[in-house]
């Protein structure tokens, strides 16, 4: 894969061709070769390698802009792109809202100000197919022994994001490892599943989400009918990030700006409980990702909720000019209806344990995973989804049975005005959106509207 | 066809492939975005590479480059192999593929405008034109709209002695209304949620007229702020046509992937109640439902000439008067279960991905019990619950929650008052097998989704859904709310 040198040159090179022929022009690099090993029915079902190079610039002139895509990035490539853009841009009225380029941080108040920790593991990097085949025939091995079905994913690899643009001659640059597992396991009547995102391979531990999703899967055997209606549920730390991703785009200036978030007008308000905090941390050290925003711009820490008070948003340079505010570094590539979007999120958590949630519960439902979360009610946050792979009573401090699964209707404000306590937040991977550092909670009054087959 | 396609196919039967296909795409794609009466995006772009699947000792391995040197093309023949390599250690039977004729031939979408050839300022004009309207409309809020056009030339070849090539153009267009109030926030869409789509040319913006529509549905948009909610009990509802599609979609193309059915997507996307014993004896539906796969449907965007690994495009169908016949199926999966043929359902969302089953365009053949207005006239009781909002159904595909931008009540045969945030739940068959009524072909349309997801990466897939509002009785509505 390509490194950041090999990413500079291709900047460097349409930097020097779009040179006279426009205002300016902005280049990102994308590439990753994560590849992806997939099991099923205790057996290896797909296997792939990609090499993947996303080439994409944004050129401004006469007060307009336009972005190409390609995955050419050879000189003639580079050159076909910007040509391209510069003979379909001769079409488009100007922009009023455009806003001038600016210069980007160097590479020395990237590591200045964020002391970030390295997110580049060599060994995760290195791993080659038949180390991950290794650690699959492992995970089967221990769903086997039980006489359970395995299916899952090993990926590994490493993905480069660079971006570079006409008003200086630096880039930033972000490599990082990634690998990610999943995990689910079978028997005839119920299952159980767990998963992990991590930039570092001692941060993955195969052989422990495999032994998760086995307990879960055997624990939850002859699942029994339930009642619908509203129980105190204990929802696992991918539950949660399953259900808040949806309320994440709510604090984005733009969403305000189009009147669609569900926060409209409620800045300084309290919004949820007193023992809700929610930062935008890309630094934070569980965090994986970029640094920097879709236009280069370094990210800034964001306090969006502080005791349950919305305290800010994050804004992109287009809502901060709007909204006479500064810009956070949360900006999309532009152009864009999106605006921004808030990328590290920290939920912090509490000082429980999912045990001790157990232990102090007479009568509720503890959750695995949630599954197709879908919005229903943009105003008030309803959500809709069901539960999957792992789904119990618990009655008297402990866990009774696994039940069948269970549609929810919920609405997110209400979900996080009703939280009882909180384990420890760490990173969490979960289907719905982007990995964030999240907690396990307990809250009350969850609303579960219809039970399934299985 | 493309010498670098032999090229990869040779390198990889040197390194010992049993079998072994390539893929060489080369996409065009634009896509526009409005927001008020701006154009707030406009991306323009190419992509190229090369996927090679092999297949050694019983294993799969795929590997794929956007460059396409020869260096790095022999690279990407390296990797396949020894990728199939690993996998083959870990199989419990090597995997054999049900048989295909081979082709040589080449294969083109129907279109009457190329997209690429016309005016990005009249593309830009239609959407801006319909924002004009909308935002004329008092208490509108927001204006958005689209169009996204691709033009994608794949050349396949396999060790076999297949060679295919196949020019695909599709096109897609929406609009959308917003209105805002203290405690509501409501859209209308135009022609469906998240637009239409076709494998055709620039015709189809011509034909959905986007601009005459805009009016109507900035008005709906308003009027839904201070309509009635859905009430919560059951009844029977009718489904235009586009929501039924959506329906088609989660409850019935889903579970009828034979991967699903056979556990091998549990761990992301699910498994399926379809589970292979009940092919030919589940009485999936009532007898007024016939459910087919159709792959050759002219103009449908899940159409196209032969799948991804080569197999001739079919009509399969999936429920007969009501009985579970058939699955989506691929070479693999169709072996498995002891199929004579695929049912030629594979397909990748570009060169860099293995293919994986996925929905052709499967549709409820259009009944005989008249059009929506003679249906809602027969209809004493019920809603009529139009464009899909939100959408969600469980891991088997038994429970399903669906939210509808509009409803109307029926009253004695008549449309009443329109409602706001409708919704309905139910369990699959229990739900098919509940329908009394498709309308007839009058009220026939191919809807497109450009975008469903399936696989681990995510792979976006476009798919097809042919439908006229049909009536379901006897519904559990209005439960989101509760």
């Amino acid at each position: 894969m390509i490194q950041e040198t090999d990413a500079k040159k291709i900047i460097d090179q349409a930097r020097n061709y779009a040179q006279g022929k426009c205002q300016s022009i902005e280049i990102t690099v994308n590439a990753n070769n994560v590849a992806t090993s997939r099991f099923a029915n205790n057996e290896m079902t797909q296997n792939q390698a990609p090499e993947v190079l996303d080439l994409s610039i944004r050129v401004i002139k006469d007060g307009k802009q336009i972005r190409l895509s390609g995955d050419d990035s050879s000189e003639a490539g580079v050159k076909k792109l910007i040509d391209s853009a510069l003979e379909s841009i001769k079409v488009l009225k100007p922009d009023e809202e455009l806003l001038p380029l600016e210069i980007l941080a160097s590479a020395e108040d990237f590591e200045k100000e964020s002391e970030m920790a390295s997110r580049i593991d060599e060994e995760a990097m290195a791993m080659s197919a038949q180390d991950r085949a290794n650690q699959i025939k492992m995970m089967i091995q221990i769903a086997s022994s039980e006489g359970l079905s395995a299916a899952g994913v090993y990926a590994s690899g490493s993905t480069l994001q660079a971006i570079g643009n006409s008003q200086g001659d630096g880039i930033v640059c972000h490599q990082e490892s990634s690998l990610e597992s999943s995990i689910t396991v079978s028997t005839p009547d119920s299952s159980g599943w767990a998963k992990m995102v991590a930039s570092q391979l001692r941060q993955l531990d195969a052989h422990a989400l495999a032994d998760r999703a086995t307990t879960k899967a055997k624990l939850s055997r002859a699942p029994h009918d339930i009642d619908p209606g509203r129980y105190t549920v204990i929802l696992e730390p991918s539950a949660v990030l399953d259900l808040v991703t949806f309320l994440w785009g709510d604090f984005a200036a733009t969403s305000h700006l189009d009147k669609q978030s569900c926060l409209l007008g409620k800045e300084g308000e309290r919004v949820f409980g007193t023992n809700i905090n929610i930062l935008d941390d890309a630094y934070d050290d569980m965090q994986i990702g970029a640094p920097f925003d879709g236009e280069g711009k370094q990210r800034q820490k964001v306090q969006l909720v502080k005791d349950g008070v919305f305290k800010n948003m994050v804004y992109g340079r287009k809502a901060a000019k709007k909204m006479n505010h500064k810009p956070t570094g949360h900006g999309v590539t532009e152009p864009s209806s999106m605006g921004e979007h808030p990328m590290n999120l920290v939920l912090e958590g509490g000082t429980d344990s999912l045990g001790k949630m157990i232990e102090s519960t007479q009568k509720g439902i503890l959750l695995t995973r949630v599954w197709y979360v879908r919005l229903v009610d943009p105003a008030r946050k309803i959500v809709t989804g069901i539960t999957r792979d792992g789904t119990f009573l618990v009655e008297g401090g402990a866990i009774k049975h696994g039940v069948k699964n269970l549609r929810f209707n919920v609405s997110l404000l209400d979900l996080l005005n009703n939280v009882e306590s909180m384990t420890l937040s760490n990173l969490t991977a979960g289907e719905e959106g982007f990995p964030a550092v999240v907690p396990g909670m307990k809250v009350r009054d969850f609303n579960f509207t219809e039970m399934t087959k299985f | 066809m493309d010498e670098r396609v032999l090229r990869v196919l040779d390198i990889a039967q040197n390194l010992g492939a049993d079998y072994a296909d390539a893929r060489l795409i080369t996409k065009e794609f634009e896509e526009i975005e409005t927001k008020g009466l701006e154009v707030s995006a406009i991306n323009r772009g190419r992509s190229e590479g090369i996927g090679i699947r092999v297949l050694v000792k019983g294993g799969w391995g795929f590997a794929s480059t956007s460059d396409l040197s020869r260096d790095s093309i022999e690279m990407a023949a390296r990797r396949a192999t020894a990728v199939a390599m690993a996998s083959s250690g870990i199989m419990k039977k090597p995997i054999k593929l049900a048989p295909e004729p081979v082709y040589n031939c080449f294969w083109e979408s129907p279109y009457k405008i190329d997209p690429f050839k016309v005016n990005l300022e009249d593309k830009i004009s239609v959407l801006t034109e319909s924002a004009k309207t909308i935002l004329a409309v008092k208490g509108v809020s927001l204006a958005m709209g689209h169009m996204a056009f691709v033009k994608e030339m794949k050349e396949f070849a396999s060790t076999e002695g297949s060679r295919i090539t196949q020019l695909l153009i599709r096109s897609g267009c929406g609009i959308e209304a917003n209105a805002t109030s203290d405690s509501e926030r409501q859209r209308r869409s135009y022609p469906k949620h998240v637009g239409q789509y076709e494998l055709a040319g620039y015709e189809m913006v011509q034909k959905w007229d986007l601009p005459a529509n805009a009016q109507r549905i900035a008005e709906e948009a308003v009027a839904l702020l201070d309509a009635p909610q859905c009430p919560q009990g059951h009844t029977d509802v009718i489904l235009g046509s586009s929501q039924l599609g959506l329906q088609i979609h989660e409850s019935c193309g889903h579970p009828s992937e034979l991967d699903r059915a056979l556990g091998q997507e549990i761990n992301f996307a699910g498994a399926s109640f379809l589970t292979p014993e009940k092919l030919g004896k589940l009485q999936y539906g009532s007898h007024k439902v016939n459910l087919v796969a159709d792959a050759t449907a002219p103009g449908a965007l899940g159409s196209f000439g032969y799948d991804d690994e080569g197999v001739q495009a079919q009509k399969v169908y999936l429920v007969k008067n009501g009985l579970f016949t058939g699955y989506l199926s691929s070479r693999d999966t169709a072996n498995i279960i002891g199929l004579e043929r695929s049912g030629g359902c594979m397909r990748a969302n570009s060169w860099g991905y293995a293919p994986i089953i996925r929905m052709t365009n499967i549709s409820v053949e259009p009944g005989n019990d008249g059009n929506l207005e003679s249906l809602i006239a027969d209809t004493k009781d019920g809603i009529y619950m139009e464009t899909n909002k939100s959408w969600s159904i469980d891991s088997m595909r038994y429970n399903f929650q669906f939210s509808t931008e509009i409803g109307w009540e029926i009253k004695d045969g008549k449309r009443g008052r329109m409602l706001k945030n409708p919704s309905y739940s139910g369990i699959t068959p229990e739900f098919w097998n509940s329908c009394d009524a498709v309308c007839d072909a009058s009220e026939f349309v191919y809807w497109g989704e450009p975008n469903c997801g399936k696989g681990q990466p995510m792979q976006l897939m476009w798919t097809g859904h042919g439908a006229s509002p049909a009536r379901f009785k006897n519904v559990q509505v209005g439960i989101a709310r509760k």
